[in-house]
């Protein structure tokens, strides 16, 4: 998909365990086809104060702030990760211009990265993400540069918090995006009425788990209406039929994230082999042959 | 975790855990969400995410436990929940100063009949030594069936080796700078462990896997490893 030999249609959604080359090795063990590490960017990030997460009865809001030890550092993640993980390793990238993103992605790139996945969709950090992909102007711009600079797959993992998902999703494609992955997480907030005040230190953060689903669902829907290149569906995904979902809605791959907090590591065994029993089931040859079939009319 | 609304939001042991459905915390005054904390007066507010992680495993027979600084307060409690358990008990605790060495007459309590060797680095009471200076003729005189330990990383770095050296089961809880704190975003992870929810408490096979790190570094604010000081 998009240049790259998946061993199933799983992957680990970034912002997951995605430090160090160790932890993302548990979740290979676990049954990933792929794997996207943390979102690293130019200069090192301490992220913000705690309470940077909020556990509500349908997923998590979290603030973590973009904390990560800058490319520099990384790289030799990226390097061990490389070594040791038999799946593909696609690193996130942010930053506050296209050239930083540019300079990232290069070193990342010769670091070993397999595809980078461009994070221009982080719902609460100034200046970057979703600053960056709710602008389809800025956007292009950085995927063209991105583009420009390496010779590897480029993912843009877009924002649902815009007024039209599939206006942005064209604008990176006409960029140059290899695939786009919908969706990041959804502004939002909690309030303690005990505490009366909100629970995050960066007051809003990004939702994510089973409440937005349907969110992430319509998003890929809307998005495979207008664009060729593969979509990876991401978005409170936590059973095969939920990945089902998102292929029959146009997505060629799922990415998994928050579920693992509840399911584990193998989560991703789990779905993927409920996606092929599904397949099985239902008589289709491969995932390939239910990607958008959703889409198809039926007659009145 | 503890929550300090307007503060910060900090990873604590549990001190106590009562019928009543209250729990309690030691808190050492150490940066501004410690400080803020000793600010609180009874009755205010703080909020709480938890119980989160693993405990300690209940065995039995002979049990050696080193606590060094707060590290006493979960190893206290352990000895309420051992109390229902035919065990016979051996402490070592230790701390910088008389002020520091907490729970002294608890800790006595609970070791009934059994030893309690007290050590501050001042020599303010007990042994004027390090909480691990006793170990040496300790584990050479007697075979226990498990040694816990909580307190400083070094500190139990030291007694876990020794545990290996003398070939018996130990188990450490560690800490680490958490965030979410369920086992998702990575802050907290030694090796291939995360200390939230695959710890605190880990065992000494664990530990094996992780000596590269475990009292030797920790994971900063962005995630770079850097020594322990």
């Amino acid at each position: 998909m998009a240049g790259l030999r998946l061993a199933n249609p799983t992957m680990l959604a970034s912002g997951i365990l995605g430090y160090s080359a160790e932890t993302l090795e548990t979740i290979v063990d676990g049954g990933a086809g792929a794997v996207i590490t943390k979102s690293v960017g130019l200069k090192p990030r301490n992220g913000y104060a705690n309470p940077t997460i909020v556990q509500t009865s349908c997923g998590l809001i979290n603030a973590m702030g973009l904390p990560n030890p800058g490319i520099d550092e990384f790289v030799k993640e990226i390097r061990e990760a490389k070594n040791t993980l038999d799946v593909p390793l696609i690193v996130s990238v942010y930053g506050f211009s296209a050239e930083e993103y540019a300079t990232v992605t290069k070193k990342a790139v010769n670091a070993g990265a397999d595809a980078i996945e461009l994070n221009v969709s982080c719902p609460h950090v100034k200046e970057t993400g979703s600053e960056i992909g709710q602008n389809p102007k800025i956007l292009a711009k950085v995927v063209e540069k991105v583009k420009a600079s390496v010779d590897k797959p480029v993912f843009v993992k877009l924002s649902p918090n815009v007024t039209s998902i599939a206006e942005i999703a064209e604008a990176a494609v006409k960029a140059g995006a290899d695939a786009l992955t919908a969706i990041n997480t959804v502004r939002a907030m909690a309030i303690d009425a005990e505490a009366a005040m909100p629970v995050l230190s960066n007051k809003v953060g990004g939702l994510s788990g089973p409440a937005v689903k349907p969110i992430a669902l319509r998003c890929v829907y809307e998005i495979y209406e207008k664009v060729k290149v593969p979509i990876i569906g991401c978005g409170g995904i936590t059973n095969w039929r939920d990945a089902v979902e998102f292929l029959l809605a146009g997505a060629s791959a799922v990415q998994i994230g928050t579920a693992v907090a509840v399911k584990g590591a193998n989560v991703f065994k789990a779905i993927s082999r409920g996606i092929d029993a599904y397949l099985e089931k239902k008589a289709f040859k491969s995932v390939e042959e239910i990607v958008g079939l959703s889409h198809r009319s039926y007659p009145a | 975790m503890l929550w300090i609304p307007g503060v910060d939001e900090i990873p604590l042991s549990i001190l106590s855990a009562n019928e009543d459905g209250t729990i309690s915390v030691a808190v050492k005054k150490v940066g501004e969400a410690t400080q803020a904390l000793h600010n609180k007066k009874v009755g205010e507010t703080v909020g709480i995410r938890g119980p989160l992680g693993n405990s300690f495993t209940l065995k039995e027979g002979k049990i050696l436990m080193v606590g060094g600084g707060t590290g006493i307060a979960p190893l206290l409690f352990l000895t309420k929940k051992l109390a229902s358990k035919t065990v016979k008990l051996t402490l070592v605790i230790g701390a910088k100063t008389r002020e520091e060495l907490l729970f002294l007459d608890d800790l006595k309590e609970a070791c009934g009949r059994g030893e309690l060797i007290a050590t501050t680095e001042d020599g303010s009471y007990g042994i004027k030594c390090l909480a691990t200076a006793p170990l040496k003729r300790l584990l050479a005189k007697e075979k226990f069936d498990i040694i816990y330990t909580c307190g400083p990383e070094q500190m139990m770095r030291k007694v876990f080796d020794l545990a290996e050296k003398h070939g018996m089961p130990s188990e450490a809880s560690l800490e680490r700078l958490m965030r979410c704190a369920i086992g998702l975003c990575g802050s907290c992870v030694v090796g291939k462990y995360r200390v939230c929810r695959d710890g605190p408490v880990f065992t000494a096979n664990q530990l094996r896997d992780v000596k590269g790190e475990f009292g030797v570094s920790k994971r900063d604010f962005d995630g770079k490893r850097i020594p322990l000081e």
